[in-house]
């Protein structure tokens, strides 16, 4: 037998079409010259740890006083009773598989501060990025099968969709987004909406009208709304909040508060907590029927469990320290400092952008990320095309050979190549540029 | 200068008009420059043309309008094929008289539900190995690195450790995403470990950390099943992950059967039979998987048996799956555990040789820690195309956990004879162990003696897997139920004693028989009520069915 079954050409098609430019190509060069000893500045990726912003003190002595308990003297009384108190949701403590849906001590938390929320419909995940992709194993059935993922977008959902075997149906962020896409006319079933809010790559937040229109029009046409909302809490702006997709639903009243479905999601990497490492999120479902669910959670049980300490983690996001307790003072400070400062360099790359020639940069509303637009001049478009590459990639390697920033761009490029040299360039923050 | 439309980007999604998208339609925006419209116009069109060419209409499939779009009707038909049978339905009848007993204890005839279906053992009460959890508590919170308090109160060999390992990751922010093959410093540890226990090399760029040891199996089959035509060899019994894995994929598992009356021996006969079968059913064999020690059955493989399957997946071009998780459980005196990557380096088949992914986790052992969810995959004998490929897929998740991927370093790289924690690891390790065996040993003498039960003997991994050979009435009875025999068993047995075992048939068994799969878990206080209580079970059960 000549073929080996993982020789390249026989491997699955799908897992070959699909791209996840986050840690492409960009990334990988941008690797090797900092192993070749070049200074590198990441920001490809809503990592903030890795750029130097330090955990918060509460949420990493509460779970992980729990790996030692003998550690009573060096932590406050606050941390050790909140520790004691999530050991007792445990069967086991820390190194034990948990339900598969995650702690129901943890669920029960999430669905208090959520508000008027059912535990059971609340999912805990390895990340949101795992919950993500196992509702679009759900939905997806086949090629037929379409997703409507906005554009720009977090390419999680086009590799996801990719790897699935469905479609993407891409939708425009803009303002009067006439995409006169008749669903009704596509030789495929579109089955879900995503939307970001806030949006990633971004940033912008959803109004209540917004929200309406959208949930209005997952009724019409039957689509399953999936809500990424794990930049909730990162929000640079006072004019527009965040508001969840699931209050705008269950507000808008019978039949469709009763009727749409509606799958959120929320993660520990983002906000102020940046606990990217510990891979803790949820994903909550409203209005999914209840032999559905069961198939959920049959999928979720082949998995066993999320991993514990990023359970507690999305715990202590949901409750931190109050007023009154020992460790509150501290808490606030550090993550009123993290948003302040977030708020601050949002501004400052804007602005930084913004007075860069040819390019145009809106201001990051939300989320951890800069979307500056660079119209290239025809020349560099043409070097580009000559060394094979899509030109806002060849903008970014060359951006990256000189100054050590490592960037990202959406994996959709080639459609903004070659008319009139507009480039999206995607960039995080930095405290020193 | 052209704004980016996106700036006043509320999404506005309004329903499309009657009239169809045509070409010619031109794409409004806010913005007064003409190239942008053209721009949007050629983008919209050239996807939406793409998108068009791409639909196979062949499946295309009307969406039914009246229902909503996730009922069990129209989710994806492999979700709905798939089945895993340890958090299956005597778990969730298992979960219901949990409830009834902390509502009303006393409405059981008994006090506790004693959970034997999952390899969880600190659910049960097995401790964690301290010098582990000293170091994930000080890497997880390096600020009490320095304080003088925790020079008294962790060991000093703890402390050094972290420090190593805070230093391999850059800035030392453990909460930040790592590498997406996990940190490259730990990855470094992993592979002296693998070389120290078997002698060969290891490439730290060929282990890919995961969130325990089923997503990196997940992925496999992801990149080994392109449709049902494409089969995996699995053995029968089998750790249900496979049979769903490949379902959820869709591909089609091809069993191999392990023989019972040989302790569960695995023939390559029978691997050769049953190859010739799928390939006369048109199915292209793509791997082998084999669960060394065997899962639920417990048996060690000799070497000589490895080699003829080292032998048979390099002459059919099978992928070898090689699932070594439960390499540290190990009981019977005269077994060794040896890994497929040392059986195929001493046989001389290198890299170009043989495809080869052996899966480890941080779950099982004497450490125990299933809820970290740690593990990882040495990835062995792909071209660079190949490698990049699962590198792609697992970047997406970006990466596994932290303290997962440093408790996979930890254990293959543990305190060494001459470190300060070495004794009381040792100890510990020994001590877990050795009950284990014990716990083995009473166990199975129990169900060996019970009527019409034989029950081969647990060599390693953390089961038992009995035989049960039911009365005709029983069976009877079991139909009329709507179960399969061994499922109406163990919920018979769950409503008598509390004690919750998983059917054999969510592991695959010879059809026409029965079995079932109950851990050596439990504390070792906790065994002979077992005992007792199962074997009261059983003997009223013959009674009432006996033929």
């Amino acid at each position: 037998m000549s073929r080996k079954a993982l020789d390249y050409d026989q491997i699955n098609e799908n897992v070959k079409k699909a791209q996840y430019a986050v840690r492409g190509e960009l990334y990988l060069r941008a690797s090797e010259l900092q192993k070749e000893g070049k200074k590198i500045i990441f920001t490809n990726v809503g990592n903030p740890h890795a750029l130097g912003q330090k955990p918060l003190t509460f949420p990493r002595q509460a779970p992980f006083l729990l790996d030692d308990p003998n550690v009573g003297l060096v932590f406050p009384a606050d941390a050790i009773a909140k520790a004691k108190m999530y050991l007792s949701y445990t069967a086991g403590g820390l190194g034990a598989y948990s339900d598969s849906r995650g702690l129901p001590g943890i669920r029960k938390e999430n669905a208090i501060i959520i508000g008027d929320s059912d535990p059971e419909l609340i999912y805990l995940t390895d990340g949101a990025s795992k919950g993500v992709m196992q509702m679009l194993q759900t939905i997806i059935r086949g090629n037929g099968d379409g997703i409507l993922v906005p554009v720009p977008q977090y390419p999680l959902y086009s590799a996801a969709i990719s790897l699935f075997g469905g479609a993407l149906v891409p939708y425009y962020l803009e303002e009067t987004a006439n995409w006169g896409l008749d669903i009704n006319n596509l030789r495929q079933s579109v089955r879900a909406m995503v939307i970001i809010n806030p949006g990633n790559p971004t940033g912008q937040c959803l109004s209540v009208d917004n929200l309406q229109q959208i949930l209005r029009f997952c009724h019409q046409e039957n689509l399953v709304l999936l809500g990424d909302e794990v930049y909730q809490q990162n929000v640079y702006q006072d004019e527009r909040p965040f508001i969840s997709s699931r209050k705008v639903l269950l507000d808008m009243g019978p039949p469709i508060s009763k009727e749409v479905q509606l799958i959120s999601f929320h993660t520990v990497s983002k906000g102020f907590l940046g606990e990217c490492g510990q891979r803790g999120g949820y994903f909550e479902m409203t209005n999914i029927p209840p032999q559905t669910v069961d198939e959920i959670y049959k999928v979720a049980s082949i998995s066993l469990s999320p991993n514990v300490p990023g359970q507690i983690f999305m715990g202590v996001m949901v409750s931190p320290p109050k007023p009154g307790d020992i460790s509150y003072d501290r808490f606030l400070r550090e993550s009123k400092g993290i948003l302040e400062s977030l708020r601050k360099r949002a501004h400052m790359m804007t602005d930084g952008f913004n007075s860069c020639k040819n390019v145009v940069c809106n201001f990051t509303e939300g989320a951890m990320y800069s979307f500056p637009q660079i119209k290239l001049p025809p020349k560099a478009i043409a070097a580009a095309k000559s060394a094979g590459k899509v030109p806002d990639v060849f903008y970014c390697l060359k951006l990256l050979e000189a100054t050590g920033i490592s960037t990202g761009f959406p994996p959709e490029d080639d459609h903004f190549a070659g008319r009139g040299g507009h480039a999206c360039n995607h960039g995080e923050f930095q405290e020193v540029q | 200068m052209r704004k980016f439309v996106a700036h006043r980007a509320k999404t506005i999604i309004t329903k499309a008009t009657a009239s169809l998208f045509t070409p010619h339609r031109i794409h409004p925006t806010s913005s007064s420059s003409s190239s942008s419209s053209d721009f949007y116009y050629y983008y919209y069109t050239r996807t939406l043309n793409r998108f068009f060419t791409s639909l196979d209409s062949s499946t295309s499939m009307s969406s039914d309008k009246s229902a909503p779009p996730l009922t069990v009707e129209s989710l994806n038909p492999k979700v709905l094929k798939c089945e895993y049978a340890v958090r299956g339905e005597i778990v969730s009848l298992a979960q219901k008289l949990q409830q009834d007993l902390q509502a009303n204890p006393g409405s059981h005839p008994f006090e506790e539900i004693l959970y034997c279906n999952i390899g969880n053992p600190q659910s049960l009460g097995q401790q964690p190995i301290t010098f582990f959890r000293e170091v994930l508590a000080l890497c997880d919170h390096p600020t009490i690195l320095d304080k003088s308090e925790t020079q008294g109160l962790f060991s000093a060999d703890s402390i050094e450790r972290a420090w190593q390992i805070l230093d391999q990751i850059p800035g030392r922010a453990t909460g930040a995403y790592s590498h997406s093959q996990g940190i490259k410093g730990l990855r470094d540890a992993i592979a002296a470990g693998i070389e120290a226990r078997d002698g060969f090399s290891a490439d730290p760029n060929d282990i890919f950390l995961t969130d325990g040891a089923s997503p990196a199996v997940h992925m496999m089959m992801q990149l080994l099943i392109r449709s049902e035509k494409d089969g995996i060899f699995c053995p029968i019994p089998q750790y249900p992950l496979y049979s769903a894995s490949i379902a959820l994929h869709g591909g089609t598992l091809v069993p191999y059967y392990l023989d019972e009356a040989t302790g569960w021996g695995l023939e390559v006969s029978e691997l050769k039979k049953q190859l010739e079968i799928a390939r006369q059913n048109g199915i292209t064999v793509r791997a082998l998987v084999v669960i060394n020690p065997g899962n639920p059955t417990g048996q060690v493989l000799a070497e000589e048996n490895q080699r003829d399957i080292v032998e048979f997946c390099k002459k059919e071009g099978l992928v070898l799956l090689a699932d070594e998780v439960y390499q540290e459980n190990i009981y019977a005196p005269n077994k060794q555990f040896h890994s497929f990557k040392k059986v195929s380096r001493s046989m001389g088949y290198g890299d170009k040789d043989i495809p080869l992914v052996s899966f480890q986790s941080v779950s099982k052992g004497y450490y125990g820690e299933c809820g970290k969810r740690g593990g990882y995959m040495e990835v062995t004998g792909f071209s660079p195309e190949v490698r990049e490929q699962i590198y792609k897929v697992a970047s997406v998740n970006l990466c596994s956990n932290i303290s997962g991927q440093i408790l996979a370093s930890l254990v293959m790289s543990p305190p060494k004879v001459g470190d300060e924690s070495y004794d009381s690891y040792f100890a510990e390790r020994d001590g877990i162990l050795q009950s284990l065996a014990r716990r083995a040993k009473t166990l199975e003498d129990a169900l060996n003696s019970l009527e019409g039960v034989s029950c081969n003997k647990a060599e390693g991994a953390m089961y038992l897997f009995p035989r049960i050979r039911l009365p005709n009435k029983a069976i009877k009875e079991a139909e009329a139920a709507k179960k399969a025999p061994d499922a109406y068993y163990a919920s018979r047995l769950l409503n008598a004693t509390g004690i919750v075992v998983v059917p054999g048939s969510g592991f695959g068994q010879v059809p026409g028989t029965w079995h079932f799969r109950c851990t050596i878990l439990p504390q070792e206080e906790k065994i002979p009520a077992i005992v007792s209580r199962l074997t009261e079970f059983h003997k009223k059960f013959m009674d009432e069915f006996r033929d």
